[in-house]
């Protein structure tokens, strides 16, 4: 009888039924998708930001000195000392904070003349250099991973594991705009000690100055210009903590530190301390953070969290709000039914106990929708936001339904107070005709 | 042998005495009128003896227990148990169909029997319309069915607030043809009335004035009434 008295609820008040339910999904939906995401937002904001690129750069200490000092470009080899060594580079990932390295890639860079006439300049890098390093592990590092924003347009990335890869390259559109060229042509590059003969593997847009460049594999920009096994600069990318008071005093000189804060210091993942350590395993170099960035990574990623926190809770006190207006209107109509009910010999037990089982099976039916409403919002904050998949963690669904169950029944108190209140003699004889 | 006795009873809102010093005595198979102008506190009475409302003052022993005395939990139990209540608006679940709002009587009292049920619409000339919804019931129909929903569960006591109301002739008449059955078959009745018609059907008529009892009428005829109503109903 309980179940008819309930389908009979569902079926044939099915619109205020929908109702309650479609307030239950919004809830559960933006619930669903904001805790998805407040999962996985952790791994996206650290990814998006390292899409924007290097938060350190490594320079040789001299042309450091020379160019912050003079304010001088490195152009053309007359400052023949401001090199670091390509072989080198893989030793950033034996540093202390070795696994909070995202990426890193070298560079070095020189102007080469196009068949046309028109100069240009050639990043030489590594796209996705496969690197053992004295450890025993193997990493691929480049700017395949660290340039993730670029959308080639043309062609593919270039993949230094595939033969003929040397003599690859990837023009930014704008210069391949201007020199007409599109993926798989012939160019020849002219640089200051020689000659080569490339083929364009893919032409991208990056939205900067990069357009009108050439990137190009390392080795080939070392022959271009007679600097074998020498890079100019590295870009890393790393995660780090946001600086605190002791992290700037460490950033001005680390060895005025006592030794309790510089172990402290060294083993906090500062972005001053892995500068530090960078610039121990390579010799003559200066590492430093490109601020910004490095600065505002955890914080971003702090604030990001708080905020979605706080739209889950006000979604799902907005719809316990919802849910108390539409159950307790609900329960007012109904006045007459439940006096009935109660005259003719239901405890209050088993009314409220029917009344619940109502909204709970509109609430399951809501939550339902709300999931897979929830897991369509979260994927298009992903691909909205962060261009990738939410990843739908299973531990969502008991978290979902706990709130959800607690959102309903809170909403339903006010009208299971009325209900208990209801006086049979009061509704029965109350409309007098 | 006594069913209901009110004892002294008075319900009294702020100023207003709606029952003052009320004594009243029903007896187990009794067919009881009860007439009043509005406002006498007719629906009062009805309300206290139906376990809905506690007297201010008084006693109302119903077979013997004071249930001016017992908790609201208690009164549910005796108001399943004990009471069919019919009241003047056709109050019904508008979501169940007519079958089924009886069932929900028996349901809170012990066991759905849809067989039952049916068989209870049959008397009330309603086995046709059994799965109707109340939306697509008339009036009279509705009320009918409030009248099978209340002795369903065979109570001792029923108790109609003007039950006949909003009836038309016809279907007063069949309320009015139920109720002496019930009576034949011992029911106890206490039916509040305005209709003088309604009011001559029973044994005795209580009229209520300001909260009392003004007096009290015993319908002579009553015998040879019951034997004409139920030589009609057989015929
Ligand atoms: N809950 C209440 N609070 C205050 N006064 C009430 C309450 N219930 C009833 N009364 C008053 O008590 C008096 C008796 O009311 P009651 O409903 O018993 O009259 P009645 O005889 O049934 O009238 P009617 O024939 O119009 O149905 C009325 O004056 C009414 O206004
Ligand atoms: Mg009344």
């Amino acid at each position: 009888m309980l179940f008819r008295m309930i389908k009979g609820v569902l079926i044939r008040q099915w619109s205020k039924m929908l109702l309650i339910a479609f307030t239950i999904a919004l809830g559960a939906s933006l619930a669903t998708s904001m805790i998805n995401v407040m999962l996985d937002v952790g791994d996206k904001v650290s990814q998006e930001l390292k899409t924007y690129g290097a938060n350190i750069v490594v320079k040789p200490r001299d042309a450091s000195l020379m160019a912050d000092l003079y304010d001088v470009e490195d152009e053309n080899g007359t400052l023949s000392a401001a090199y670091l060594p390509e072989e080198e580079v893989g030793r950033i990932k034996t540093i202390f904070w070795t696994y909070n390295i995202v990426d890193f890639a070298p560079f070095l860079d020189t102007t080469v003349t196009l068949p046309s006439g028109a100069t240009a300049t050639v990043q030489g890098t590594w796209f996705n250099h496969h690197l053992d390093l004295p450890t025993g592990e193997s990493v691929d590092a480049g700017v395949a991973g660290m340039r993730s924003w670029w959308d080639v347009t043309d062609g593919a990335w270039i993949d230094e594991q595939t033969p003929g890869a040397e003599n690859s390259v990837m023009v930014g559109t704008e210069l391949a705009t201007r020199e007409n060229l599109k993926a798989g042509d012939m160019l020849k590059l002219s640089g200051t000690t020689g000659d080569r003969e490339v083929t364009v593997a893919g032409i991208y847009d990056a939205g900067g100055d990069e357009d009108s460049q050439i990137y190009a594999p390392l080795g080939l920009v070392q022959a271009l210009t007679g600097r074998e096994g020498k890079v100019a600069s590295i870009e890393v990318s790393a995660l780090t903590t946001p600086d605190n008071d002791l992290a700037r005093r460490a950033a001005q000189n680390p060895k005025s530190l006592s030794q309790r804060d510089y172990d402290t210091w060294y083993c906090t993942a500062y972005v001053s301390a892995i500068c530090y350590q960078i610039t121990e395993v390579i010799p003559g170099s200066v590492a430093s953070a490109v601020r910004q960035v490095a600065d505002s990574e955890g914080a971003i990623l702090d604030k990001t969290q708080l905020l979605m926190i706080l739209i889950t809770v006000l979604s799902l006190i907005g719809s316990a709000l919802g849910i108390s207006n539409l159950v307790t209107a609900s329960v007012m109509e109904r006045s007459q039914e439940i006096g009935l009910l109660k005259a003719i010999g239901a405890h209050d037990r088993a009314i409220t106990g029917a009344f619940m089982a109502e909204i709970l099976i509109t609430a399951l039916v809501g939550g339902v929708a709300g999931y897979f409403m929830g897991f369509g919002f979260a994927q298009l904050i992903g691909q909205g936001v962060f261009s990738s998949a939410i990843e739908m963690k299973p531990l969502v669904i008991p978290i979902v339904a706990v709130l959800i169950a607690l959102v309903t029944i809170a909403g339903s108190m006010p009208a299971i107070r009325m209900v208990l209140r209801l006086d049979p003699a009061e509704v029965l004889h109350g409309s007098k005709a | 042998m006594s069913l209901l006795e009110l004892k002294n009873i008075s319900k009294i809102y702020g100023e207003l005495k709606a029952l003052d010093n009320v004594n009243i005595h029903v007896d187990q198979g009794e067919w009881v009128a009860i007439m009043g102008p509005s406002g006498s506190g007719k629906s009062t009475m009805m309300n206290i003896i139906g376990c809905m409302d506690k007297p201010t003052l008084g006693e109302v022993l119903l077979d013997g227990v004071d249930i001016a005395k017992e908790s609201s939990k208690k009164l549910t139990d005796i108001r399943r148990d004990k009471i069919g209540l019919i009241f003047q608006q056709f109050h019904m679940v508008n979501y169940l169909t007519a079958v089924e709002n009886v069932m929900v009587s028996q349901y809170y009292h012990s066991m759905p029997d849809e067989k039952e049920a049916l068989d209870a619409l049959g008397r009330v000339g309603l086995r046709e319309r059994a799965h109707h919804l109340p939306s697509q019931l008339s009036g009279g129909e509705q009320q009918r069915v409030c009248v099978a929903r209340a002795l369903i569960n065979h109570p001792e006591l029923i108790l109609a607030d003007e039950p006949t109301g909003n009836l038309d002739e016809a279907n007063e008449n069949i309320v009015l043809d139920l109720f002496a059955q019930l009576h034949a078959e011992g029911t106890t009745l206490i039916v509040v009335t305005h209709d003088p018609e309604v009011a001559d059907a029973a044994q005795r008529t209580i009229v209520l004035e300001h909260g009392k009892v003004a007096r009290e009428v015993i319908n002579e005829n009553f015998e040879a009434q019951q034997k004409e109503w139920l030589a009609r109903l057989k015929g």
